[in-house]
């Protein structure tokens, strides 16, 4: 191309309009969970109220007197995200009896009630409060966005972070292969709990994801979301990859994408021709420890290969 | 002045009743309507819980009952709730304070009125079920306003002007009763009727609300630059409360007939205001040294009982005040803080400190997990206050006249 | 691009800290930069891809145009759009100073 294109701007020249997830918030450049936050905004729309917990997202969105929202929200502490959705739920369920008409809207059954959260905020810290929402059955959506660490705090391990890879507290080392446990299966957990519906999706296939969220908005009762939301920063790697890196976690089958409904696995977005996960592995600063060291590395990558296959196995993901 | 007296005005229209405490704290509960009730269980505040359900379940409540895993998500459907604008209610005791102390600290920084009825009791370890202050106390910092009743009406009583000055200066309340002894007593009193509590508690009009035809971003996070004055916010409403509360005690007593006025609601004194020598306490135990006074009184000396209501906002003008002529002063508590001394005194020392009278004041820490403190007990200690003086050692300003040193290894160097 | 609203315009402390919608308009994250996007309007096919990945809604179609384009005030130059475009239309190119 040519220099002229060095002096492009048609910045006056964009339209906006209304984004219920707005620019200026301060994510890293490159974001997974931020694309994530985008669609969920997109597919739920304005009749929304949404509970955050603390973490990236809380904390790019809304240093004060800023707010990247433009739904109604409610960040109270890193650990109860699903339980304030569930006061506000059951304030919502008691302004409905007492004076059905005390929400401005059309319908007051269309009201969405998101419970927004990392992996960190949903299947560690918060793991109590997700557990009540749920078993008592309220009706609320649960999206975990899953960038597989405490990124906030700068890369701290979670119970979502892969096996073999380097964080802050679960380094690489002459005694360490990085983290030492598989991801914890958060759906098999919620669904457990007796709830309509669980699902995964990537932020690679954003029509899914939003097809999910939508579908999961019109069922009553708590459901859970489980986004895979790559983070450049903390799995070092090109920003520009973020999107490439969620595809192909899916298609090495380390993040299956599947549906839950009463307890039942009802659809899952089957693989051909699985890809070994050590495409997955190599662009990753994360992981690089893995292909230095002759032995271990190599083990651990067998040991992570294997856990993809039984699970890919037990869902039938393979084509 | 003497007990709380019915005024004047008779109130046909409210029931009398004989009833369990806790059933009594739920009544007032029920006739205050909350939108959402969420408590976990504990004792010995469980038959506050038990009661709201049965309440509920028998349709006399018309709330959303929510039945949390845990007092941390008690306190935090309040919050979700509260902030979506609903009344919403609580109540612990002890650990479950303790459990939810870290959001209900973030509910006074977000101006939530949430209102929680707490069965003051230990704090562990080693755990104990019995009454003290230790619970209240551990939470003294948070913003919340704090009061303590005397006995189940006050109990009651609490519940509701505790409602109306929360929602009215934006601060969660503990509305605290001690444990067993006013929680399992069955004492006759008054349940407001719900017209008359409507009378008295308007609905909320909160100016923020979780509201998708309004959308507002609670909860941000705060700079270095804006914190400050986001927290001093929290001091003006509390110094605010002061008055809010001493108009609410006001109406209180027009719409109920219950005289809570003495000192803007702050303090209740009894035959304190010619007093050589003054006990002050808070909660039940006044009950008893209301007793040792009479005692005293009748033998024509002149003791006297000042019975701080309220202890946030503290208060210190009143304390300054009603202390002012004391020749010496004897604080008694359930509480302690390990290093240094009781915090009701400290607080009580610190409010007098700049003061133009400064009676010496002795402090002792007795009745802690429910030992009881008996008349005999409270007589010695009024005798020994008497030995006060203006310079004192830290050993000799405070005491803990109950304590068994036999029980102790090596004795006691008390 | 629309007008937002200033929030440290005559900035009060509202109870409790409640922070206006939107606002966060107003932090231009475009300054974070050090590669642009820069689009080849002939190559572009208007698929949208870039608009879809793009996490700071920086990649817009060019009113009355043929083409998408990129709001310089937000965009940090991640590169995820040049990344998606199935026709390799977008380059990421050093900002001159």
């Amino acid at each position: 191309m040519s220099s002229d294109l060095q002096d492009q701007d048609y910045t006056d020249e964009l339209e906006h309009g209304e984004e219920l997830w707005n620019p200026g918030h301060r994510a890293c450049a490159g974001c997974g969970p931020a694309l994530a936050m985008k669609y969920i905004t997109e597919a739920a729309g304005e009749n929304t109220i949404v509970t955050n917990a603390t973490g990236c997202m809380e904390v790019v969105s809304t240093p004060y007197p800023e707010s990247a929202w433009g739904t109604s929200y409610i960040h109270n502490i890193f650990e109860n995200a699903a339980s304030v959705a569930a006061g506000v739920e059951a304030a919502y369920k008691s302004f409905d009896r007492r004076d059905p008409d005390h929400l401005d809207v059309e319908d007051s059954d269309d009201l969405n009630i998101i419970a927004i959260g990392g992996d960190g905020a949903t299947a560690d810290i918060g793991f109590r409060a997700l557990s009540g929402m749920m078993e008592r059955g309220h009706d609320v959506l649960y999206i975990m966005y899953d960038n597989e660490a405490y990124m906030n705090t700068g890369v701290q391990r979670s119970s979502q972070t892969p096996f073999g890879a380097a964080t802050t507290t679960s380094p690489a080392g002459k005694e360490s292969i990085g983290n030492d446990t598989n991801k914890k299966d958060m759906i098999s957990i919620a669904a457990d709990h007796g709830i309509p519906y669980a699902a995964t999706a990537s932020i690679s296939n954003p029509h899914d994801f939003k097809q999910k969220v939508e579908k999961a908005l019109e069922i009553e009762g708590p459901k859970f979301l489980h986004v895979y939301a790559p983070c450049p920063v903390g799995w070092s790697f090109d920003s520009a990859k973020t999107v490439d890196l969620a595809e192909k976690a899916v298609e090495t089958g380390l993040f299956p994408v599947f549906e839950m409904e009463d307890g039942e696995i009802t659809s899952v977005n089957k693989i051909r021709d699985r890809e070994p996960v050590d495409e997955w592995l190599e662009p990753q600063g994360r992981f690089k420890h893995l292909f230095k060291d002759e032995e271990k590395g190599e083990q651990a990558i067998e040991e992570l290969q294997t856990w993809i296959d039984e699970r890919a196995e037990d869902l039938g993901l393979d084509a | 002045m003497a007990r709380a007296e019915p005024s004047e005005q008779e109130n046909p229209s409210d029931e009398q009743e004989v009833m369990k405490g806790t059933s009594a704290v739920a009544k007032g509960v029920m006739a205050a309507d909350p939108d959402v009730v969420s408590a976990y269980p504990i004792t010995p505040q469980t038959g506050i819980v038990e009661k709201l359900s049965e309440l509920v379940a028998d349709g006399k409540l018309d709330s959303e009952f929510i039945k949390v895993d845990s007092e941390f998500n008690a306190a935090s459907t309040c919050i979700g709730a509260s902030a979506a604008g609903a009344r919403a209610f609580s109540a612990t005791s002890s650990q479950g304070l303790k459990l939810m102390s870290e959001p209900l600290f973030t509910a006074a920084g977000m101006r939530l009125p949430i209102v929680m009825a707490v069965a003051n009791r230990s704090l562990s370890a080693p755990l104990s079920i019995w009454a003290d202050h230790t619970d209240a106390f551990a939470e003294r910092d948070g913003g919340m306003l704090q009061f303590h009743a005397e006995d189940v009406q006050e109990a009651i009583d609490h519940v509701l002007l505790g409602f109306r000055v929360a929602e009215q200066v934006n601060l969660p309340a503990l509305s605290n009763f001690d444990g067993f002894i006013l929680t399992h007593v069955q004492e006759p009193a008054n349940i407001p009727d719900e017209e008359k509590v409507s009378e008295f508690l308007p609905p909320r009009d909160p100016e923020y609300t979780l509201d998708p035809s309004d959308p507002k971003t609670m909860g941000a996070y705060a700079r270095p630059e804006h914190w400050t004055e986001s927290r001093y916010e929290i001091q003006r409403a509390m110094m605010d409360a002061r008055e809010v509360w001493a108009d609410a005690v006001e109406e209180f007593n027009d719409v109920f007939g219950r005289d809570y006025t003495e000192y803007g609601g702050m303090l209740d004194t009894y035959h304190a205001e010619d007093a050589d020598h003054i006990v002050v306490a808070m909660g039940s135990i006044a009950g008893t040294i209301r007793n040792v006074v009479d005692a005293y009184r009748e033998d024509g000396e002149k003791v006297g009982m000042v019975r701080p209501r309220v202890f946030r906002p503290f208060p210190a003008p009143e304390l300054r005040d009603a202390l002012a002529d004391a020749e010496s002063v004897a604080v008694l508590t359930k509480e302690m803080s390990p290093g240094y001394e009781s915090a009701f005194a400290g607080e009580i020392k610190g409010a007098l400190y700049h003061a133009e009278s400064q009676p010496p004041i002795k402090s002792y820490v007795l009745g802690m997990a429910g030992r009881d403190v008996k008349p005999e007990d409270i007589a010695e200690i009024i005798e020994d206050v008497k030995t006060a003086t203006p310079e004192m050692g830290f050993k000799e300003s405070e005491s803990w006249p109950q304590l068994r040193p036999e029980l102790l290894n090596g004795g006691d160097e008390q | 691009m629309s007008d937002t609203q200033d929030p440290y315009e005559n900035l009060k402390i509202t109870t409790g800290a409640v922070a206006e919608p939107n606002t966060s308009r107003a932090n231009k994250t475009g300054s974070w930069r050090e590669l642009k996007p820069v689009v080849d309007p002939d190559t572009c096919i208007e698929c949208g891809q870039c608009e879809t990945y793009c996490p700071d809604q920086a990649a817009k179609p060019v009113e009355g145009e043929d083409f998408y384009a990129f709001d310089l005030d937000y965009c940090k130059g991640c590169g995820i759009c040049a990344d998606v475009c199935p026709t390799d239309a977008i380059e990421m190119v050093r900002e001159e100073a």
